[in-house]
């Protein structure tokens, strides 16, 4: 069972080696790729059940056990951010080849995006601080090239802030990296859990900030968010969808493992509950100002990174299983939306809200994907969001936290505003001339599935929140975490 | 860690950060390349005192230096590499694009100027 934990990242790299060697031939491309991402999806279901039943799997790559060797650790949040992110892969990858002008542009689309597949796989499983450094740049440096290969002269300079701002952030991770290791002598997660504990406050608490911050800019939080909102809407819509679901939950998930197994804190923590409120204040005001669709996405991209630091910031189970189970149906509906945003696109050629009209009377399916979606990241019932902001503020309550509640249900409200907003815009009115091109149903089909996807989310709350909250526990008791890496692979 | 390497690495950051705040592209990939180098010497000096050549058999392994982040500070210089050269291509791709290599204004700033100049023109 060990074996599954290294097979998410296996996968993905084999699959970057066949489809270079299938360089000429599109179809072998793209039939490699999209077998690769649903094996990886299968892999990470298995492991998600073995991991649920069996307890933590770690396999120490290349035989060296740790703390010296290299460990691949998956646990029960591990094994989840994997089978929500091989869904939103698997979906963003079926609407791209169906949408076929992205990987005709770029040839090398299914090599790179297999190396994004393969470095977010290895963020979520590492169990080791710099190898997670080497996951986010294998994954940042494919992010690199799919943002900026079809840069037009005006966006060069948005694509240009995403990696410098990446690069400054990767800078200062390596000397957290530095700084731990001074301060402890090792690098492996587990072992830091234990040695950190002896190490003095001070210098502890400054080691959590410094990580704090350098996660907290890949994922967009306040009032680190300001390379997203210009950069992401440049991509083309299949790049814009799985950064949007993906790269910035990575950064989540990496704040979650980091203030929980190597700077764990007790109560609740005001001045990450103060970040979390503006994250979502001013993510959302930022949404409300825009007037083209993949724009308004992004900042809500922003505005719901605070509903999950928010989770954390509590340091409750609750609280935390909130969080992972928000995170969880963020990337699937963040996903979903900019895929219908991509959809309107196409249909009309802009996403320029007062450019769009009636979409609701020309392409009605378009309008039946989006409602859910919208629906769902402005929490509503039945729908996926509204499960997670349930048991966000019902931990907010048993945290005491009533401020920072208040100040996300009214962020949930402004949410709900900009998302009539668009329906308002683009799909009510009398059809505007523009719409001409029927999106071809391969694609409406993998906006489907996602959207489905999200409704299950909805419909399943409670056996997942049940699962969150296991994942969370384990997250602050993490003495198995710890004995399965530094036990040593079977 | 020692004084030098601690000074070193404070120097580099500090012109890093000046250079990134500059306009032209090229002076930013230096700055971001002498970033860089700043984290790996922080990095080699969490290593502690210099020792003897970490092989085993040529000296006794209490004397070795720590081998770890010397190994790590590899893997970043290799990665750097890679990312500067990339953009570096990215610069060059601006120039061809727009033929200056200069960073134009934020697009937000760029729109609210735009929305001053119609309406108090």
């Amino acid at each position: 069972m060990n074996v599954l934990a290294s097979l998410p990242v296996a996968i993905p790299f084999a699959a970057v080696g066949l489809t270079l060697l299938a360089w000429r031939r599109l179809a072998l491309q793209r039939a490699i790729s999209i077998a690769a991402t649903a094996g990886s999806l299968g892999v990470a279901v298995a492991l998600l059940i073995a991991v649920d039943t069996d307890g933590v799997a770690a396999v120490a790559v290349g035989g060296w056990e740790a703390p010296i060797g290299i460990a691949l650790v998956a646990d029960r949040l591990s094994a989840l951010m994997l089978v929500a992110a091989g869904a939103a892969l698997l979906g963003v990858l079926v609407f791209a080849v169906a949408q076929r002008d992205t990987d005709e542009a770029l040839r090398a689309f299914h090599p790179v995006y297999q190396t994004l597949a393969a470095g977010v796989a290895l963020a979520f499983l590492t169990g080791d601080l710099f190898t997670l450094f080497v996951a986010f740049e294998i994954m940042l440096t494919a992010s690199y090239v799919l943002i900026t290969h079809r840069a037009r002269a005006g966006d060069v300079r948005a694509t240009m802030t995403y990696v410098v701002v990446g690069l400054i952030a990767s800078a200062l991770f390596l000397v957290g990296v530095g700084f731990v290791y001074a301060a402890t002598g090792t690098v492996n997660m587990a072992d830091l859990s234990l040695r950190l504990a002896d190490v003095d406050p001070a210098v502890r608490t400054a080691l959590g900030w410094l990580f704090f911050m350098v996660f907290g800019i890949k994922a967009a939080i306040f009032p680190l968010f300001f390379w997203l909102p210009d950069s992401y809407p440049t991509a083309p819509t299949p790049v814009t969808a799985i950064f949007a679901g993906l790269l910035t939950k990575v950064g989540v998930y990496a704040i979650i493992r980091t203030q929980t197994l190597l700077f764990p804190v007790e109560g609740a923590s005001t001045f990450m509950l103060l970040i979390a409120g503006l994250t979502m204040v001013v993510g959302v005001l930022g949404a409300i100002a825009q007037g083209d669709i993949k724009r308004i996405l992004s900042f809500h991209i922003v505005s719901q990174i605070g509903y999950m630091i928010m989770g954390l910031g509590f340091f409750t189970v609750a609280g935390i299983a909130a969080a992972v189970l928000f995170v969880v149906h963020q990337i699937v509906v963040k996903t979903v939306m900019f895929l219908v945003g991509g959809l309107v696109e196409t249909a009309s050629g802009t996403g320029r809200l007062r450019d769009v009209d009636g979409l609701l009377h020309r392409f009605p399916v378009i309008a039946v994907l989006f409602l859910p979606a919208a629906l769902s990241l402005a929490g509503l019932p039945p729908f996926s969001g509204f499960v997670g902001k349930l048991a966000l503020v019902e931990a907010g309550f048993d945290a005491g936290r009533w401020v920072v509640v208040g100040v996300s249900l009214f962020a949930s409200l402004l949410t709900l505003f900009s998302m009539t907003k668009i329906w308002a815009g683009a799909f009510w009115g009398a059809p505007s001339a523009n719409l001409v091109r029927r999106p071809p149903s391969t694609m409406l089909a993998a906006t489907g599935a996602l959207v489905v996807l999200s409704v299950a989310i909805g419909i399943a709350g409670q056996p997942l929140l049940e699962l969150a909250t296991r994942a969370a526990s384990d997250l602050l008791d993490p003495a198995a975490y710890v004995a399965a890496t530094l036990g040593g692979g079977a | 860690m020692s004084i030098t390497l601690a000074v070193t690495a404070g120097i580099l950051f500090a012109a890093g950060t000046y250079l990134v705040l500059q306009r032209l592209l090229t002076r930013i990939v230096v700055g971001l390349g002498l970033m860089a180098h700043g984290a790996n010497l922080i990095l080699l000096g969490a290593g502690g005192e210099p020792g003897a050549p970490p092989i085993v058999g040529t000296a006794d392994p209490a004397t070795f230096g720590d081998p770890l982040p010397q190994a790590l500070v590899l893997t970043a210089i290799v990665i750097t590499f890679g990312v500067t050269a990339f953009l570096l291509a990215l610069a060059y791709r601006s120039w061809a694009l727009t033929a200056e290599d200069t960073v134009e204004d934020d697009i937000e700033d760029r729109r609210i100027a735009e929305l001053r100049r119609r309406e108090h023109p």
